[in-house]
């Protein structure tokens, strides 16, 4: 594992708020996740090992919560919310608007490797539906038009890196 | 009768121009104030005025808070551990979205209070992990509590220390319940664990006695402290006391989330005074009142309730106040206070097959009933709207519904069946009809699945 040093740094600060290691399982992974972009299986012995634990271990819990992802994943990913209230104001047709602007499917990697998006379970902003977590940023009220307006953003981004 | 005023308590300063979710402007609102009169009482006395406050469980359940610190195995020479559950996932739910937001110090200080009242040394907040900016914005507020005296060692000069940590979740809905939002903080996939014998108050955490309050909760700890428990009292009425925060999505013209005293206000209050009414040229259909599992009212249905003195009652949906307990009696429940609205342009199949999809998504897999039973449900109602739809469709999904409840470890398995059960006894007319519904219906109509 390569881990950049400031993760190493947290992993072993997390440890030390448990009185029993394999506590540290979701927030390792959580640390892994973002340093690196997803839970591999070197990722799954390394965080047996660091905690004492068998790999098996740490591989149920991936396995198991929706947020742990075994593969990598466009540059942003793009949550829509699918949950009753997100439908009620049109959250299917915000989910289509982003699939069809990136020429993509739900949950695969965009063909520009720009974006990957997907429909998750209620994100508990109901009263600003449809909502949609791009990254670690919540987008409210999300109809089609704004969708349009978010992927114009994302692409133009994209073309300034070049 | 017009809607009563809003009660701001728990969410006073939610939105409030200039106030910021830091220390300094916390503090310049009395902030902290309240654990430094607390740490002067005894433990046991704050207990007791808890208890004493009638405060009932904001996650859900609605279960007495100073019931459930009683329960708290105090003689095992364990350490007692408080979990803030913080992992808000009922569809139709988002109030602690904001306190976490925008007044975390609340939240810590209700907490510290409820730790220093239970004599608990060690507080994990667990929050869900799709609130990444929930999480950092919880663990600046605790290392400025931290800093300040206000958590950790020798809180505010005293003997008494106390940690904070934040640990987040990672999608996962059944987090929320209790023992599975223990088996994740120890690290394991979150199956719940059975009861007997792992009441969380005796064995928790690491096997601990163990508290598990909601966030709100948490938070109307504090201002029972402050006010007085008898202050307390006189907000709501008998039995439901304090304030409930409701949240209100789907089709109304002002969705939000509004704090009124327990009871005070009618669902036909809070729908057409507070939220403004139906969508121009609409009709309220249904409201789901307490999240998405809790049963379904149709609008046009009346309920007959009886008074204490034996006479009895009928009231519409409108006419309904919102407690913990005429909901009950209504046959559903507060919850978590989500309410979901639906107008008559809804199809009750569709949503329906849409909350069906949620709960298949969202069991943990452990007990044979609730997988396959919330699979099958899915699959029947997906099925109907998708496929080919029988008229005999409605009974078969509320016999696989029948035969969850009750038959599981933890509560997902009725959480699961009620919206079914009562989307089919209230709407059976439209699962009977929908195949015909079906070939009429307009392209434009919105996907809800």
């Amino acid at each position: 594992m390569n881990l950049k040093p400031e993760t190493l740094a947290r992993i072993d600060e997390v440890i030390t708020h448990y009185p029993e290691k394999r506590s540290g399982t979701l927030p390792l992974l959580h640390l892994i996740q973002e340093d690196v972009g997803y839970i591999s299986d070197a990722a799954v012995e390394w965080i047996a090992e660091k905690l004492e634990l068998e790999p098996i271990n740490v591989y149920e819990v991936v396995t198991f919560y929706p947020m742990f992802r075994r593969k990598p994943i466009g540059r942003r990913h793009i949550k829509v919310c699918r949950t009753l209230s997100c439908a009620l104001a049109g959250g299917y047709k915000t989910c289509a608007k982003f699939e069809s602007e990136f020429n993509t499917h739900r949950g695969e990697v965009s063909p520009d490797g720009e974006v990957t998006v997907e429909f998750v379970e209620c994100l508990a902003s109901c009263g600003t539906a449809p909502v949609v977590l791009i990254d670690e940023t919540l987008h409210e009220n999300v109809d089609e038009a704004k969708a349009k307006a978010i992927s114009d953003q994302i692409k133009a981004e994209a073309a300034n890196r070049g | 009768m017009p809607a009563p005023a809003e009660r701001r308590i728990i969410f006073k300063h939610i939105d409030e121009e200039g106030y910021s979710n830091d220390l300094a402007c916390y503090q310049k609102h009395g902030g902290y104030q309240v654990l430094q009169k607390a740490l002067t009482a005894r433990p046991e006395d704050i207990r007791e005025d808890v208890k004493k406050s009638g405060l009932r469980g904001r996650g859900g359940a609605g279960f007495s808070c100073g019931l459930k610190w009683s329960f708290v195995d105090r003689k095992s020479g364990k350490p007692i551990y408080l979990v803030v559950n913080a992992d808000e996932s009922e569809p139709g739910t988002f109030k602690d979205r904001y306190i976490i937001h925008q007044d975390p110090h609340q939240l810590i200080e209700g907490t510290m209070i409820s730790c220093f009242a239970n004599d608990v040394k060690q507080a994990y907040i667990y929050i869900r992990g799709e609130f990444p900016e929930g999480a950092r914005i919880l663990e600046r507020a605790i290392q400025e509590a931290r800093d300040a005296g206000f958590v950790g060692r020798n809180i505010c000069g005293t003997d008494y220390s106390c940690d904070i940590f934040v640990h987040r979740g990672a999608g996962a809905y059944i987090c929320g319940e209790e023992t599975g939002l223990i088996e994740s903080l120890e690290g394991k996939r979150a199956n719940p664990r059975i009861k007997p014998p792992y009441f969380p108050a005796v064995l928790g955490l690491y096997q601990c006695p163990t508290i598990v309050n909601n966030v709100e909760t948490l938070c109307h700890v504090k201002h029972i402290l402050d006010m007085g428990p008898d202050e307390y009292l006189k907000i709501g009425t008998p039995n439901n006391t304090g304030t409930r925060i409701f949240c209100v999505s789907g089709h109304v013209k002002k969705p939000g989330y509004y704090e009124y005293a327990c009871g005070e206000i009618t669902m036909g209050q809070l729908l057409y005074d507070v939220c403004g009414g139906p969508r121009e040229g609409r009709e309220f259909k249904a409201v789901i009142p307490g999240g998405s599992s809790a049963k379904i009212l149709r609008f046009g249905e009346t309920f007959t309730l009886k008074n204490q003195d034996g006479s009895e009652r009928v009231l519409k949906v409108e006419d309904i106040p919102l407690d913990f307990d005429t909901l009950a009696a209504c046959g559903t429940m507060g919850g978590s206070g989500g309410v979901i609205v639906m107008d008559d342009s809804v199809n009750m199949v569709e949503a329906l097959a849409n909350i069906n999809a949620f709960y298949a998504h969202e069991s943990c897999g452990q007990c044979t009933p609730c997988r396959e039973g919330s699979l099958w449900m899915k699959k029947i109602s997906s099925r109907m709207v998708h496929g080919e739809a029988r008229e005999e469709d409605g009974e078969l999904i509320k016999s696989v519904a029948d035969q969850i409840a009750g038959r599981t470890i933890c509560a997902f398995g009725e959480a699961c069946s009620w919206p079914t059960q009562s989307f089919v006894l209230k709407f059976g007319d439209e699962f009977k009809a929908y195949n015909e519904d079906k070939k009429t219906k307009s392209a434009d109509r919105l996907e809800l699945v």
